[in-house]
Parts: structure tokens; sequence; C-alpha cells
């Protein structure tokens, strides 16, 4: 408990106190005076919004992607599959989640390399693979992240009762009109749930970035490159509040569904 | 029996399509990183042209990749028995009482899997560098993954707590025993499953985790990740390094192997991870 409150709070707090002091160009020393020099950099300057805006952008179709993809897998394990199938498929979802972010990340590298299997796949039709780029960040988060959305939906659906499927036939509801009017609002909160998740990750990345992204650039980024290269961490703690701030944010509307006790 | 009754049979079909593609995308990058560890071109080439254990002999003499492992479970280890003592304790702390603020406290507990790793690592090196002035060291990295693993473990107590109520305490009590021998006797062997399950998945956030180990780790302390995302780039190490992804692949069927012996419930403990 205190370890959670003294040590991530405080780190979390000095980090934003951080954000407002400013460092010295030339001697790379960071001075202790207050300043908001760092926020208004991080509104004022062209790139910094785009890059903002980038990553919400990625961070949203990335979530909407899994969940897309996530609802027809998480009905079928839960109200399809037989219990016996129903523990395979989870052990089917959950084995990836165990196998490291990175080597997923790069086996996406090597999914989408110019001599790839996908470039070999897609050569036939007079296509080619996307290359490193922001279609491959989004394929590859949307990859990364997708287990985590499965999951909690899977969770949320077991727990709708059969009972409904049938009262909603009953009353002449088609399979479409069951699914849209009585399943999809009864699993919302765990969408949301798995949504945190998706968001949040994708949010903070820069590891993905940097392996299928090219040259494209998200906050991750900009965090990584002013605390390392550029030693600027003052600058890289007033972006870093930028996802904080996102984050609670969606934690709040998030709460409203009642996703938290989802999770 | 109604499981099979309740969707039409068009829509299970289709459902069932999808499940299957949805299960080929998922293996299929897998499968390529296994099959690219034998490919004999180095830059993987794709259809490899032929195969070859070259990689495999190349990366079992790598030192690099071998103390990188080392440090990884060294880390991991620490992590996680920082984490066990620390979550228990506070799943205890929140099942005793219910004081003030506890939703507050619940939604501070999720906060570190919450936000973004960059922002938790950015906080900790702040945290170490600037304002503490502790230089960066493996236990710099430990801490800070113990915060992460401590949320995973206390997840598992506080579920398992919640289903078993207190009554087996009590009984203990009223029977003379203190609150150590309660403890030892019947609240731990209660919760060792539940200990087990936080303790592998801790192990495995610790072991895998990049971001905030980036921002907490000195230039000479090189956690496996690090090493991976390190040699990525280097065009003459890529095969070494396709070599270890693909033994971390094949590894990750060992924690999904033993959480399955544990008990039926993977999908219980494991579904409140990260």
């Amino acid at each position: 408990m205190l370890w959670l409150g003294v040590a991530y709070l405080g780190a979390l707090a000095a980090l934003l106190i951080t954000s407002l002091w400013t460092q010295d160009d030339f001697t790379g020393t960071i001075q202790r005076t207050w300043t908001l020099d760092n926020f208004r950099d991080l509104f004022t300057i062209d790139v910094y919004r785009t890059i903002t805006l980038r990553t919400i952008g990625i961070a949203a179709l990335v979530t909407v992607i899994d969940a897309v993809l996530a609802f027809p897998i998480a009905l079928y394990m839960a109200k399809v599959a037989s219990p016996r199938l129903q523990r395979l498929l989870v052990i089917a979802v959950l084995m990836p989640l165990w196998a490291s972010y990175l080597v997923k990340a790069y086996a996406w590298r090597g999914m989408l390399s110019a001599d790839g299997p996908l470039a070999w796949i897609a050569a036939p039709f007079g296509l080619h693979s996307p290359g490193y780029g922001v279609p491959a960040v989004i394929i590859t988060l949307s990859y990364l992240w997708l287990p985590y959305m499965i999951l909690p939906v899977y969770a949320g659906l077991e727990r709708v009762p059969n009972s409904l499927f049938e009262a909603s036939a009953d009353l002449g509801g088609g399979a479409w009109t069951t699914i849209r009017r009585v399943v999809i609002p009864m699993a919302f909160p765990a969408i949301v749930a798995g949504s945190i998740f998706t968001f949040s990750l994708s949010l903070g990345d820069y590891i993905a970035v940097k392996i299928v992204g090219g040259t494209s650039q998200l906050l991750g980024n900009v965090v990584f490159d002013n605390q390392g290269a550029a030693n600027n961490l003052p600058f890289a703690a007033a972006v870093a509040t930028v996802p904080i701030v996102v984050m609670l944010v969606y934690l709040a509307a998030a709460r409203r569904t009642g996703a938290l006790e989802n999770l | 029996m109604s499981q099979q009754m309740i969707l039409s049979s068009g829509l299970r079909r289709s459902l069932t399509a999808f499940t299957l593609v949805g299960l080929v995308v998922i293996y299929v990058p897998l499968a390529l990183v296994l099959l690219n560890s034998f490919n004999t071109d180095n830059t993987f080439g794709w259809p490899p042209e032929s195969l070859t254990l070259r990689w495999w002999k190349l990366a079992w003499h790598s030192e690099g990749a071998r103390n990188a492992l080392w440090t990884s479970i060294k880390v991991a280890i620490a992590a996680t028995a920082i984490a066990l003592a620390l979550g228990t304790l506070a799943a205890m702390a929140l099942r005793r009482s219910r004081f003030f603020g506890r939703n507050v406290v619940s939604l501070l507990i999720i906060l570190p899997i919450a936000l973004p790793g960059i922002v938790t690592g950015l906080a900790f090196q702040n945290g170490f560098r600037t304002i503490l002035g502790v230089p960066l060291s493996l236990w710099t990295i430990v801490i800070a993954h113990a915060t992460f693993c401590i949320v995973t473990v206390f997840n598992n107590v506080q579920a398992r707590f919640q289903r078993l109520g207190v009554n087996f305490e009590q009984a203990s009590m009223d029977l003379g025993a203190g609150r150590w021998t309660t403890f030892r006797l019947v609240t731990f062997p209660m919760l060792r499953s539940a200990l087990l399950a936080g303790a592998l998945l801790s192990f495995g956030l610790s072991f895998d985790e990049i971001v905030v180990t980036t921002f907490t780790a000195s230039s000479h302390d090189q956690t496996l990740p690090l090493w991976i995302f390190q040699n990525l780039f280097r065009p003459n190490q890529a095969p070494i390094v396709n070599v270890v992804a693909a033994v971390l692949v094949l590894f990750s069927a060992i924690p999904i192997y033993i959480a399955q012996r544990l008990s039926g419930s993977t999908a219980e403990s494991m579904t409140g991870a990260r």
C-alpha cells in the first residue's frame, strides 16, 4: 500500500513538477525554476500537435479494430463452442500473450518486410506489402493488444444468460437484431474494460513504432528521444502528461459505464 | 445443451469461420519467427530457400544473449518476490478495513497498469535520477517492475478473498488460534494457488517488460528484451535475435502449461493481467 502510495504516486507527482522546470540549453542541467514554457512549446509547436493527434487517432483506431475483431471471436468462444473447446480456445488466445511483446512486434517486421510473406502473397495480385509506416503500426498494435480485448469481452459475454437469447428469439428478434439490441448492450462494459488496455497500451507505445513504423513518430518517441538523446527531461515530462490526462479522462468516462468492475 | 441452440446455424457458422481465421492470423506471425530461425538467408527472404541449424549454434554461444537472459531472470525473481509480499499485504489490508476512500485506493492500484508504460518509466527515472539522486542500477529496475507486479498479485489475491469470505478464519480464531497461526494454517493454504498464479504472471510481465526497463536501466544492465531491441537493427545479429525470439515463443508455452496444471481457472486468474 505504502509502496504504491509513496513510490508510485510520488514519482508521478515529481514528474509533474519536473515538467514545470526548465533546462539549461548550454550545460544540459536542469534548472529548478518554475515555468510553463514546456507546455507552451507543446501546444504551440505544430509538430507536437500533429504527433499528439496522430497518437490519439492511432490509439482510437486500434481500439475500434480490436473491438470489431474480438467481439465475434469472444461470442463464438462464449456461446457456440463446447465447454471443452472453450477451455482450449482460452489457452489459444492466452498463449500469444506470454510470447514476448518484442518478439511479436518483431514477427510483424518479418511479415511486412519487402520480401516477406505478405509481399509474397500480395505479389500475384499486383499488390505489395504496406511496408513500414503508420499502417504497419496500426496492424502491429492491433495484433499485439487483441488478446487484451478478447479475454474481457469473452468473460462479459459468458455472463449473459442464454435465456436472454431465447427470449429475444421468441419475441421475433432475428440473429442480427438479437446481437445488436441485446448482446452488444450487455457486453458493452466488458468492451470498454478491454478498450482501456488497448487504448492505453497504444497511447504509450514507441517500441513497435520504432520496429515497424519507419520514420513516423508517436508521443512515446518524443518522450523517449527527449529523455535520451536530447536529455531534456523537463520537456519529456511535459509530453508525458498528455497521455496521463487522456487516460484519466478515459478512465473517468469508463467508470460511468461500470467497466472498472470488469477489469 | 442450450449452448448449441441459442444462435441460428448461419450465424454460428460464420462465427466459427471468423474465429478460425482469427486464430490463424494470431499464430502465423509466431510461426514465421520459428521458421525464420532456420532460414539460411540472413535477411529472411520468403519463401526460405533452404533450412539450416547454423543460427541456433551461433545463438547458443552468444555471450550477450546469455548475460542478458541471466539479468532478466534475476530481475524477474526479485520483482516477483517483492510483489508477492506487498501485493498480499495490500489485499489483506483492504479486505479487513472498510475505510473511507476505499474506492479511490482500488482505482489507484490499477493506475500503474492503466497508464502507459512510458509514463511509469519516465516517472521512475525522474524520481530516481532528478529527485532522489539515486544512480540507475539493477535495483531501480527491480523497484519499477515490482510496482506493476504488485497489481497483478493484488488482483489475484483480492479475487480469492472475495470468493472465500472470512468464515474459515473466524472459525480458526474461535478455536483458539492466534493471528499468525491462522494465517499460516488457514489463510495461506487458501491463497496458495492464487499466489502461484500471481507469481507466474509477475514473472512473465517482468521478464517481458521493455518500456519501463529502458527508462530505469543503467547503461550496463541489459535485460533480454533490451538486448533484443538493441540488436534488432544490426544486420549481422539479426539471425541470432531471431533464434532468441523463437526460443521465447517456445518458452511461452511453459507458464500456460503450469497454469493449466494448477487449476482449471486460467481465465479467472489471468484476465486481470495488464
